[in-house]
């Protein structure tokens, strides 16, 4: 009885193979990253560069740990991109279903201004906004990153997008069940468009997690930096130390990395949904 | 009447947010931007003074300013196109029928783009390093001779534009390999029935089906590239020879490092501006393709 062996074709090898070309030449840097991480001080200066640690070490994290305040930059990015995504969670939900579903005069008109101001970069507003936050006393403090960004024109896109398409029967429904606005909104649209709303989370705190520019800017204490303020600080007084380097990058992106392979669907979603702007 | 009144309440928090501090502030940009607001009128603001289109003439004069526009022109001119190219092969090798392992591979190209850019500009600091670094262990191995990446001054932007092809590529293929799978498949079964050849396929329906997708991609990556800020921050501070200072690492040392406040609400304008026209620019050519 011969056995019909299925030979892979010419095409899909050279197709698997160019992919998994590009996916280790993708990966690479941080899987090495990791490597780099666990050598032992001075390991990585050597050449040929070394690909694995010789003798596995978590030395350079308890040092990060231990001399160079890491425990705190991570509460303060943890910290900080939780509570930026909550607050703003709530005011874009609320705002883009009402765009998406209430009457107001002006509607059309605002949602029209909010689009269009898409194409300002943010940068624009960064120095007049250094400015009221000064005359505000929120400079230095955990309030300068968090005040501007309870609120974005993307997330409010994004939600009044999903929540147009709720049927109004549904609205009309509880309204002659005699249900207020603000309890319909609660019980009836917020379970309807909660995956638009683990959407935003998951695009809000990376965001804000991965965010340089302002926190640089409006926190100039040092006992308030984020991951990637301190980062880019402590790389600049250690050029040499390499190993210390990568495990301080290793600890900036694990978690961003996590959140998004537990939560890529509604990842991925998010970003379908924000490049349809026209 | 009383809905309208509760309207207002679910859009009015969000829409004070970002007038306060979106709006005035962009508003209050282009004033500031006609005055000399300076160190001393931050401590008192009667030191400052209106001073009409002043920062706008000085900064057209300023050499270090044109270099940073060129660097970024520079940036945006090679790295954009070799970044869509990368995304589009990347789609077209995901979309083929052949592949294995499709959701594993798609995952893995992307991660970058969920990374924090300045711990990757870090680890990519380290793979550039004259000495150590695995790049030049590689160009020695190939027998090409090693490069002072970040050192040298005619290769450290090419270095942040490897950098940000390799962190970005994965975000447009994602867009673009959606837009591929959207092409109606009986457009390529009358094609074969036609008998076209593969290459024929692809030039005569994904390529025209596409179109719009590539245009916005484009647009988008354009005014996205321009914004260049963090990767010459950490890899090179601007240097070597001022070759990698782009127009909003200018416009950072000119407010927050000089508190030259006025003149750099005058360059994040100028900045704006470029974008913005560039921007129409390309929507003009694709509406004006699209009805030709």
């Amino acid at each position: 009885m011969a056995i019909h062996r299925v030979t892979p074709s010419l095409p899909a090898v050279l197709i698997n193979g160019l992919l998994l070309g590009l996916a280790t030449v993708t990966l690479f840097p941080l899987v090495w990253m990791v490597a780099v991480s666990l050598m032992s001080p001075g390991e990585a200066s050597t050449f040929p560069p070394p690909l694995v640690p010789g003798r596995p070490t978590f030395a350079n994290y308890r040092e990060l740990f231990a001399h160079a305040g890491m425990g705190r930059y991570l509460f303060n990015s943890a910290m900080l991109a939780s509570v930026v995504t909550l607050v703003s969670l709530f005011f874009n939900v609320a705002a883009g279903y009402g765009f998406a579903k209430l009457r107001f005069a002006g509607r059309d008109r605002i949602f029209k201004l909010l689009l269009a101001a898409l194409v300002i970069p943010s940068q624009v507003a960064m120095v007049p906004l250094f400015l009221l936050l000064k005359h505000l006393g929120l400079v230095n403090t955990y309030g300068g990153v968090i005040v501007p960004a309870m609120a974005s024109i993307f997330g409010i896109f994004v939600v009044r997008q999903y929540a147009l398409s709720i049927p109004d029967e549904l609205l009309e429904a509880a309204r002659i069940d005699g249900a207020g606005e603000f309890r319909i909104f609660w019980s009836v649209i917020v379970p309807v468009i909660r995956p638009i709303i683990v959407t935003l989370a998951v695009f809000t705190s990376l965001g804000a997690w991965n965010d340089f520019m302002w926190p640089l800017i409006v926190l100039g204490d040092s006992d308030l930096y984020t991951l990637p303020v301190a980062l880019a600080s402590l790389s600049r007084e250690h050029v040499q130390d390499n190993e210390l380097m990568m495990a301080g990058s290793v600890l900036t992106i694990l978690p961003v990395l996590l959140v998004f392979l537990v939560l890529q669907r509604y990842y991925m979603q998010g970003l379908m949904l924000g490049s349809v702007k026209e | 009447m009383r809905r309208v009144g509760t309207a207002w309440c679910f859009v009015a928090p969000a829409l004070l947010v970002i007038a306060v501090f979106f709006f005035v502030p962009v508003v209050a940009a282009l004033a500031l931007s006609f005055t000399d607001f300076d160190i001393y009128a931050l401590a008192d603001s009667h030191n400052l003074r209106l001073v009409g289109l002043r920062n706008y003439v000085q900064l057209l004069q300023t050499p270090l300013f044109w270099k940073a526009f060129g660097n970024t022109l520079y940036f945006v001119v090679v790295g954009v196109p070799l970044s869509i190219a990368v995304s589009f092969g990347a789609a077209l090798l995901l979309h083929s029928r052949l592949v294995r392992f499709r959701a594993f591979f798609r995952t893995a190209l992307f991660a970058p783009v969920v990374t924090t850019l300045v711990a990757v500009a870090v680890i990519w600091r380290y793979l550039f390093h004259p000495h150590y670094g695995l790049l030049n262990y590689a160009l020695g191995r190939l027998g090409l001779p090693a490069i002072d990446w970040l050192g040298d001054p005619h290769w450290a932007m090419p270095a942040i534009i490897v950098l940000a092809v390799w962190k970005n590529f994965g975000y447009n293929m994602i867009i673009l390999l959606a837009g591929l799978q959207s092409i109606p498949e009986q457009l390529y079964e009358a094609a074969r029935i036609d008998g076209a050849s593969v290459w024929r396929q692809f030039r005569h329906v994904t390529l025209p089906m596409l179109a719009p997708i590539v245009a916005m991609v484009n647009i988008l990556t354009i005014a996205g590239y321009f914004q260049l800020f963090a990767e010459p921050y950490v890899m090179t501070q601007g240097g070597p020879l001022q070759s990698t200072v782009s127009v909003l690492y200018f416009m950072y040392e000119e407010g927050f490092k000089w508190w030259n406040l006025g003149s750099a609400s005058a360059v994040a304008f100028v900045l704006f501006l470029f974008i913005f026209c560039v921007t129409a620019v390309q929507l003009r050519v694709v509406r004006w393709q699209s009805t030709a």
